[in-house]
């Protein structure tokens, strides 16, 4: 059996202002009270104000996550003063490039942009090195005059904003009447495949692979791509693979809400072990529902609206390299069916028992990775500090094996130890377990600790088919080869 | 409730804050806060108590109790949990 590991990951922010308008939320509460947008035009950051935000930094791996437990929250009231768009584990890009990029990513003209803005996102994006001159091509413009007719004819377009509130272009429905090419779902369609391209090229780039050498491309994004006999479809995978320009690989999408990338990374671990294929991208695109999920809670605390950013990730596994930490394939924890529903039994199975199965002890992992939500996004409006939660259960297993001492404050060290305040941006899937990953491998690596748990649960039950949520988790492992 | 009538319904919470509690506890009684759902404007008004309050434990069997609240119990901040459940009940005289 090959070893399965994990080479490398790169995430891909995208900072839109003016998409938050078109998230699930403010659209359904600006539809009953238009007044309501003027108001929260107010509260949308800058891009250097998203950039200089020290969660953001987490991600892109230009700070630790530890670092934020010495930073007093709110985060946003505290700029990080060496803050750069690009770090190790990804890039975060300004609202003007990332339309062009939607663009680019658009194959059927649903995204028309307006001349200048055409040209000025062109201009943006021509010395971006992720960026192709296939796709610069693509990039084109249109008169502001057609926009304005088009939006005002009555077939459903939709505006695309700056954050200042300036009309740049437009999105376009398919012309027949289907509800599932509908604007804002192709909107959102196209928003995952561009920011899980991004990321896809960066983590081929940033790790030397040629994307030839990708045999299978596994999605794990939340979106339902397809049309009305299709409606979610999928398949995101292979036309990421598409624009990633890996012409030797295949894929298909993995759904199970905020824990699909687990699942992936799971299958992609077993698919490479039982030798199917030597090396497979999981991937995942930006949630472009969730975006102002919040916006209500932020306003009425009159604070930036957070969730403006939309996230993509990439993560490449392999063949032992004899380098890169490995993902245990006899560690995986799995919310069955009969586990039920209560938060007890979930986290037992989730990570009592692949310790057991594995002969390790709790104080063993570094670090264990759970729903990484950041707490500046979600204390504000009463959903409360969600990774915290999350190692306190961690940490009462850990007291009720007899592994740490039933004390509280062997209880609070175990926290502050193997957990990490929560830096994520709320994108659902995105936010599960894998935003830790970059720094997990960098620890890995240099044998800062032997073992990470990430375990990711998602709310399957969102979707009214089974009362129940899901959940699963695996132990990754320094190389054992790695001097 | 259409079918089977308020009398002897009591609604049982098990949400990890004291905020999301309150908040589902008013979405019960008086009306969804938020305006969202599908109880905007709507006042059940259904007594809410919470899986951590005595009236609710007391009728657990300890063994069952142990194996799927305990844990939760030993982490939550379980008096402002309860504050918030039982305010909402008593602001309404429930």
């Amino acid at each position: 059996m090959e070893l399965p590991v994990v080479r490398d990951v790169r995430f891909f922010l995208a900072h839109t202002p003016g998409l938050v308008r078109h998230g699930y939320k403010p659209t359904l509460d600006v539809a009953r009270d238009q007044a309501l947008w003027s108001k929260a035009q107010a509260y949308l950051r800058p891009y250097a104000d998203a950039v200089a935000y020290a969660p953001h930094q987490v991600l892109l791996g230009n700070r630790t996550p530890d670092s934020l437990t010495d930073l007093p929250q709110p985060w946003y009231n505290h700029p990080y003063s060496n803050s750069s768009r690009r770090g190790p584990h990804g890039e975060l890009m300004s609202e003007e490039e990332l339309y062009g990029l939607l663009r680019a990513s658009d194959g059927f003209d649903f995204i028309w942009l307006e001349d200048g803005f055409a040209a000025e996102a062109q201009g943006l994006l021509e010395r971006h090195p992720l960026v192709s001159r296939k796709d610069l091509q693509q990039i084109v413009g249109v008169p502001f005059s057609r926009i304005e007719e088009k939006l005002a004819d009555g077939t459903g377009a939709l505006p695309l904003t700056l954050r200042d509130g300036r009309v740049i272009g437009l999105i376009r429905r398919r012309l027949q009447d289907d509800s599932s090419l509908a604007a804002d779902i192709l909107l959102e369609n196209l928003a995952a495949k561009a920011t899980a391209t991004a990321a896809l090229r960066a983590v081929l780039e940033g790790s030397g692979t040629n994307p030839e050498g990708v045999q299978y491309v596994i999605g794990s994004g939340e979106e339902a791509v397809g049309d009305r006999y299709n409606r979610g479809g999928g398949n995101l995978a292979k036309a990421i693979a598409e624009a990633a320009g890996c012409v030797d690989a295949t894929g298909c999408d993995v759904k199970s809400f905020c824990c699909a990338p687990v699942h992936a990374m799971i299958i992609a671990g077993s698919l490479i072990a039982s030798g199917v294929y030597e090396s497979v991208a999981v991937v995942g695109g930006g949630s472009l529902a969730k975006l102002g999920m919040k916006f209500r809670g932020h306003l009425a605390k009159e604070m930036p609206i957070l969730e403006d950013v939309l996230v993509g990730f990439a993560i490449l596994m392999g063949r032992d390299d004899g380098r890169s930490p490995v993902l245990r394939l006899d560690s995986i924890g799995r919310h069955t069916v009969g586990v039920g529903s209560a938060q007890q039994q979930i986290m037992e199975a989730l990570v009592s028992k692949p310790l057991d199965q594995v002969g390790l002890h709790f104080r063993d992992m570094g670090k264990y990775a759970t729903e990484m939500h950041n707490p500046d996004i979600t204390e504000t409006v009463g959903t409360g500090n969600v990774p915290l939660t999350n190692y306190r259960v961690i940490a009462a297993l850990a007291a009720q094996r007899g592994e740490i001492a039933s004390t509280a404050e062997a209880r609070d060290r175990f926290v502050a130890e193997h957990g990490m305040p929560g830096f994520s941006p709320t994108q659902g899937h995105v936010a599960s377990a894998i935003p830790y990953l970059g720094h997990a491998l960098d620890s890995l690596r240099t044998r800062e600790y032997q073992h990470a748990m990430f375990l990711a649960k998602g709310s399957l039950f969102l979707g009214r088919m089974t009362q129940l949520s899901d959940g699963v988790s695996f132990i990754l492992e320094a190389n054992p080869g790695q001097a | 409730m259409k079918r089977y009538g308020k009398k002897d319904m009591v609604v049982v919470l098990g949400s990890p804050t004291s905020e999301s509690a309150e908040v589902f506890a008013r979405t019960l009684t008086e009306g969804d806060p938020s305006w969202v759902g599908p109880l905007a404007g709507v006042a059940l008004g259904l007594p809410v108590y919470h899986v951590l309050e005595p009236e609710i434990k007391g009728q657990i069997d300890p063994q069952v109790y142990r194996e799927q609240v305990s844990i939760m119990e030993s982490v939550l901040d379980v008096e402002a949990v309860i504050q918030a459940v039982s305010s909402v009940r008593g602001s309404l005289g429930l």
